[in-house]
């Protein structure tokens, strides 16, 4: 396994084996990422909240991807082809915003139906 | 434990495949290959997420309070936690350690299961409560039945349907305060949609009403979405999307734990060893994939 000569870590058989100890980190790091996430949500930062709970949310894929599923010691190969699927979806989803958006301006002018109606009555 | 063949190969290697070496990259690449589709299965429903998200960004800000940030977020602790000890049972089986290996499973599992109990406590309240998918909160346009008088409040004292027709009014006042922009500049209440919070009670007792009657527990505060008059057009939409994405997770749950299970019973048969542990590292990237897409879906959906 190329990917693995630079590590020094113990071998036996085929594969990579993981520490327990960097497996506690691991896990430790993605409870503290919970706990911010979750205190982080009570702030209102309008439209930046999203992309921080995603941006939290990434990191703590990343890092189960990277030491739990031993992606970081994997064959690069592998990497590649869930990169790619992650690559691809994220290119799905913001050529569906894209679009959705451009309509958006058209659909959402003037009151909405029963706030229309809504009004007709109060002016009654 | 492992024994040779006529031809030199181990037991456990297949006569396709030269080495273990082989073989277990074969494998790990076929795995790594089929989590890829499933996260593109996943991306179809993130998808339909984002494009319902964006164009009513009210609707899931609504449905969010119906959801139990708390539940969510042992849930997450849960599944942490499960993957950690499916790792650790990995890095076990490399080291031939059984008895470890079998706890660590065992633990795995437990992790599965208590996050499967959490959820059907979750879904059994929304279904108690009538908060299903599909059209339930539907109203074709033109109908619109979102006020106090016109449905049935047995469990409501007068002064919280007073009330509700007040918050109702005012909520009709700022709609003809000027051309509505966007749905979501209707200001929440204190604490449920219509702002029946214990607060504004309170204030009705001090003004000589009687104190209202009803249960007191938390989620009486929130008004069901059907007797909601600031209730957002197409709330049904977030329960959709909700039991969708949350639904399909879950089903990855048990199939993850049903794997585990198989893995227990391989390695109480002693299969698993430093040279084939394939099984068990694969099994752990299934459970791992259930725990990342889990990661993503609570922030999306509890913490709006």
């Amino acid at each position: 396994m190329a990917s693995e000569q630079s590590h020094g870590a113990e071998h036996q058989g085929v594969g990579h084996v993981v520490p327990i100890s960097i497996l506690v980190k691991t896990a430790a790091a993605l409870l503290v990422l919970t706990v911010i996430t979750v205190w982080i949500a009570d702030f209102h930062f309008g439209p930046a909240n999203i992309w921080i709970a995603l941006g939290i949310a990434s990191l703590k894929g990343s890092l189960v991807v990277l030491f739990f599923m031993h992606l970081r010691y994997d064959r690069p190969f592998n990497g590649l082809v869930f990169i790619s699927s992650m690559a691809f979806v994220a290119l799905f989803i913001s050529f569906a915003l894209t679009d959705t958006s451009e309509y958006a301006p058209d659909v959402d002018t003037g009151n909405a139906p029963l706030v229309q109606q809504k009004l007709e009555t109060l002016e009654q | 434990m492992t024994t040779v063949d006529a031809h030199g190969h181990p037991d456990f290697l297949q006569h396709h495949f030269d080495t273990p070496q082989q073989q277990f990259d074969a494998g790990k690449l076929g795995m790594w290959m089929f989590l890829a589709t499933e996260v593109l299965l996943f991306g179809g429903l993130f998808v339909g997420y984002a494009v319902w998200r964006g164009n009513h960004p009210d609707l899931f800000k609504y449905g969010s309070q119906f959801l139990d940030t708390t539940l969510g977020a042992v849930n997450t602790v849960v599944l942490i936690l499960s993957s950690l000890t499916m790792a650790a049972a990995v890095t076990m089986a490399q080291r031939n350690r059984r008895g470890p290996l079998i706890i660590l499973l065992a633990l795995t599992l437990a992790g599965a299961g208590t996050f499967l109990v959490i959820k059907y406590f979750e879904y059994t309240h929304k279904f108690h409560e009538g908060w299903y998918p599909g059209l339930k909160f539907y109203e074709p346009p033109g109908t619109d039945s979102r006020t106090w008088a016109d449905y049935p409040t047995p469990a409501l004292h007068p002064a919280a349907v007073q009330l509700a027709e007040e918050q109702s009014r005012d909520v009709a006042a700022s709609f003809a305060a000027g051309p509505v922009a966007e749905p979501t500049t209707v200001a929440p209440a204190a604490s449920g949609p219509a702002g029946l919070s214990v607060e504004r009670l309170a204030v009705a007792e001090h003004g000589g009403v009687e104190a209202y009657e009803g249960e007191q527990e938390h989620e009486e505060h929130m008004l069901h979405p059907l007797q909601d008059p600031t209730r957002p057009d197409n709330a049904h939409m977030f329960f959709n999307i909700y039991f969708m994405m949350t639904g399909l997770h879950g089903v990855h749950v048990v199939v993850g734990g049903l794997v585990i299970v198989w893995l227990m019973i391989g390695a109480l048969k002693g299969r698993f060893s430093s040279q084939y542990f394939t099984p068990v590292d694969l099994g752990g990237l299934y459970w791992h994939i259930v725990d990342l897409i889990w990661i993503f879906l609570f922030p999306l959906f509890y913490l709006i």
